[in-house]
């Protein structure tokens, strides 16, 4: 027996389908069947008035730290949160213990989400065995295994020659190669953005130039190799204008961009508060002015919340040894909306596209819109609702947020995976 | 002078930095300081103002001089003071710094001297804690109470640090010291240039409230005040010069570029001395030099930091009785 669910009167929101009409949604079998007012006689219904009805949220950068350090966050917890921030689907990253570096390993993840049963859980795999940068990963077998790209996030691939020839190797897959720039030799032991803050704080700096001369370089490689290329979570003016020019010159590449290099500075460090360590570090009020532009420019493809869950133990030592990172999913399309919306950078419309429709492009996905036959994943949002962040109230196992105590607009009513509601607030 | 600075009412509780305090309270602690210098002249060298409260000596790095003229000035206001070193403390089993002080404070520790590795550490645990704190250094942050013996120096041998021309001179980087002073004596009126080559400069430097000179030949003939930094070869990573020799030869203070000085010039340094690196021993020890001062001068201010510490901390308690 067929199985429907009718969400009625909401503005419905899908870019992809340059869809904005209030209207109703009909979803069956887990499969979206009608936009429009389409006619059943299921009892199933969600009276979405005054909401908004967007394809499911996708985050293509969080950290479920899932295996190896589940004492921080488990996929089964971090897909909750994600479910709570209104995410249908998230890409975790291979930087867990052991790396995510093989067929064996990205199945380990898949299976883990769908146990789970709230988010769809992709991974991405290492560029290279153990993420050392030296030797190439077994790309193929991860390829065949589903994961959705490869990256050796939190390491940059420090070797030019190692990169260029994952960069060639990945051409096989037709799968996006993903790279946190960071050229170690210009950050040493460096834990926050270098500059007046660092100095009067006495901490050592991470030179902005370690993020663009790796981006520069790699965006000579993709000339090359003409790969599918994407700049995870950029940080400074600088590369954003290199993004740029890539785009002018019509090269494969696309870049994400993290709320919280939206919404605070360096400055925040000044109290040496750990919950504002995180690489790349929060850098200046330019710099966030500059990608604010490249987000309304359409420069951006993407934005993430990079979510990545510390123990309060490990954030409370010396900002000099605690570990880099912001727990900010459960959030995310909050801070977002106050970074662009109410600074009025964007639309809704064009909010919910970096959020569903074009990041579901970079990693291949056939998700992030309201097409028929697509699967049923719905984010309702009601964009009015203000909420306070509270950490002791995130599903998330970690509370390294920053945000505690921010009032934020954009409220998560429900999230719908495959047709099934399975978050409401 | 004192007449007019007794009027402040001194309400920091924790000393974490010197950033934060006013020119007013910079000099108030100098004009305290002045007061308890006379107390090492007497015959008994105590005074009881801190009798009855602990001072625990948290020290996560090396010191001799600080640490020392620590624990006397603590003696001579006759505090108990507990003595905690990195390889005897429990952090070498794995505690973090936090719950160590919690274990201190438990014993009932009334203010903590702390000398740790990581900028801010001083900070973070004087929000963690009831105890009073006090930065002995911290990182390349600061060093609050050899900014305070500098200034107090300078003061006591120029009568005024207004309209004075400093030269702090090295690894400006890697040096709370610089950073002490730095803010110290511009707030006090002082004009101070960093020198030292561009690679032993910090991030932004120019946004800092100083001259910058890469050149000491340069700035030599034209300062009152010289600080010569100590090379801190612990803390420089890479080699940010070729050589010792090529380091020495364009910012060592030598006996050479002496004759080029005022021949009021004082001369200093924080100590410990790498003689004939950046100073040569003749220098160290001539007429110009005032770095025993220094280690004297010391003394007292760091009893007057002890003193009005623990005023502060003692006022807010009978505040939080009454409330």
């Amino acid at each position: 027996m067929t199985k429907e669910l009718l969400i009625k009167n909401g503005r419905v929101i899908d870019p992809a389908n340059n869809i904005d009409k209030v209207c109703d949604v009909l979803i069956a079998d887990e499969k979206f069947v009608e936009i429009g007012k389409p006619k059943t006689d299921t009892k199933n219904v969600i009276d979405a008035k005054g909401k908004l009805v967007v394809p499911g949220l996708i985050d293509i950068h969080v950290h479920f730290r899932e295996p190896g350090d589940e004492e921080e966050e488990t996929i089964a917890s971090g897909s909750a949160a994600a479910v709570a921030g209104g995410f249908t689907s998230v890409v975790c990253m291979p930087n867990t213990n052991p790396a995510i570096q093989n067929e064996t390993d990205v199945e380990y993840i898949h299976r883990k989400g769908r146990q789970a049963r709230k988010t769809h859980v992709y991974t991405m795999g290492a560029i290279t065995r153990k993420r050392e940068g030296v030797e190439l990963a077994e790309m193929g077998f991860m390829a065949s295994a589903g994961a959705v790209g490869f990256t050796d996030d939190g390491n940059g691939v420090q070797n030019p020659a190692v990169m260029l020839r994952a960069l060639k190797y990945a051409t096989m897959f037709n799968l996006v190669v993903a790279q946190h720039c960071q050229d170690d030799n210009f950050v040493g032991d460096g834990v926050m953005n270098s500059g007046y803050n660092s100095t009067v704080l006495g901490l050592p700096g991470m030179d902005k130039l370690a993020e663009h001369a790796m981006l520069w370089r790699d965006i000579q490689l993709v000339k090359k190799t003409n790969v599918r290329y994407h700049a995870q979570h950029i940080s400074t003016a600088e590369s954003v204008e290199l993004i740029r020019q890539a785009k002018k010159d019509s090269l494969p590449v696309t870049c994400e961009v993290t709320s919280h290099h939206l919404l605070l500075t360096d400055k925040c460090c000044s109290n040496y508060d750990t919950n504002y360590k995180v690489s790349p570090p929060l850098r200046t009020e330019a710099d966030i002015n500059a990608i604010k532009q490249a987000i309304a420019d359409g420069i951006v493809d993407t934005l993430v919340s990079d979510h990545a869950p510390h123990l309060q133990s490990e954030k409370e030592l010396e900002f000099l040894t605690a570990p880099f990172g912001i727990a900010s999913l459960e959030c995310s399309l909050g801070l977002f909306v106050k970074a662009l919306i109410e600074s009025k950078i964007l639309d809704w419309p064009k909010l919910i596209e970096l959020m569903t429709a074009k990041p579901a492009k970079i990693i291949g996905i056939d998700k992030g819109t309201l097409t028929k036959g697509a699967q049923a994943d719905v984010t309702i949002i009601d964009p009015n609702a203000e909420y306070v962040v509270d950490v002791e109230k995130f599903h998330s196992k970690s509370r390294n947020c920053p945000y505690n105590g921010w009032k934020l607009k954009g409220k998560v009513e429900k999230t719908i995976v495959s047709g099934e509601i399975r978050f409401q607030a | 002078m004192r007449k007019k600075s007794k009027k402040l009412n001194w309400t920091h509780k924790h000393l974490l930095g010197l950033r934060d305090l006013t020119a007013e309270e910079i000099t108030y602690i100098l004009d305290t300081a002045e007061g308890f210098e006379q107390i090492s002249t007497r015959s008994v060298k105590k005074a009881p103002v801190l009798r009855g409260k602990v001072i625990v000596m948290l020290f996560f790095e090396d010191s001799t001089r600080t640490r020392n003229s620590f624990v006397l000035a603590a003696s001579r206001l006759s505090a108990d003071v507990l003595e905690f070193t990195k390889k005897t403390s429990s952090v070498s089993k794995g505690e973090t710094l936090l719950d160590t002080a919690k274990n201190l404070e438990a014993m009932g520790i009334d203010m903590i001297v702390i000398r740790h590795g990581a900028g801010g550490v001083p900070e973070f645990l004087s929000r963690n804690i009831n105890a009073c704190v006090i930065n002995a250094g911290d990182g390349y942050c600061e060093h609050p109470t050899q900014g305070l013996l500098d200034v107090y120096t300078i003061r006591k041998n120029k009568g005024s640090l207004k309209g004075l021309k400093i030269a702090i001179v090295g690894d400006i980087a890697h040096s709370r010291v610089a950073r002490s002073d730095m803010w110290a004596m511009t707030k006090l009126g002082a004009e101070v240039t960093f020198v030292g080559p561009p690679t032993l400069m910090p991030a932004k430097v120019n946004e800092l409230p100083v001259n910058i000179s890469y050149s000491l030949d340069e700035v030599i003939g034209k300062v009152d005040v010289i600080n010569m930094l100590r090379i801190q070869f612990e803390r420089m990573g890479g080699n940010p010069f070729p050589s010792v020799r090529e380091y020495s030869h364009y910012f060592g203070l030598t006996v050479d570029r002496m004759k080029n000085a005022k021949s009021d010039i004082l001369v200093m340094h924080p100590g410990p001395i790498n003689r004939g690196l950046e100073i040569e021993s003749q220098v160290a020890d001539g007429k110009n030099s005032v770095i025993l001062d220094q280690v004297k001068n010391g003394l007292a201010v760091r009893m007057a930091v002890l003193f009005l510490l623990n005023q502060a901390a003692m006022q807010q308690k009978k505040i939080n009785k009454k409330l």
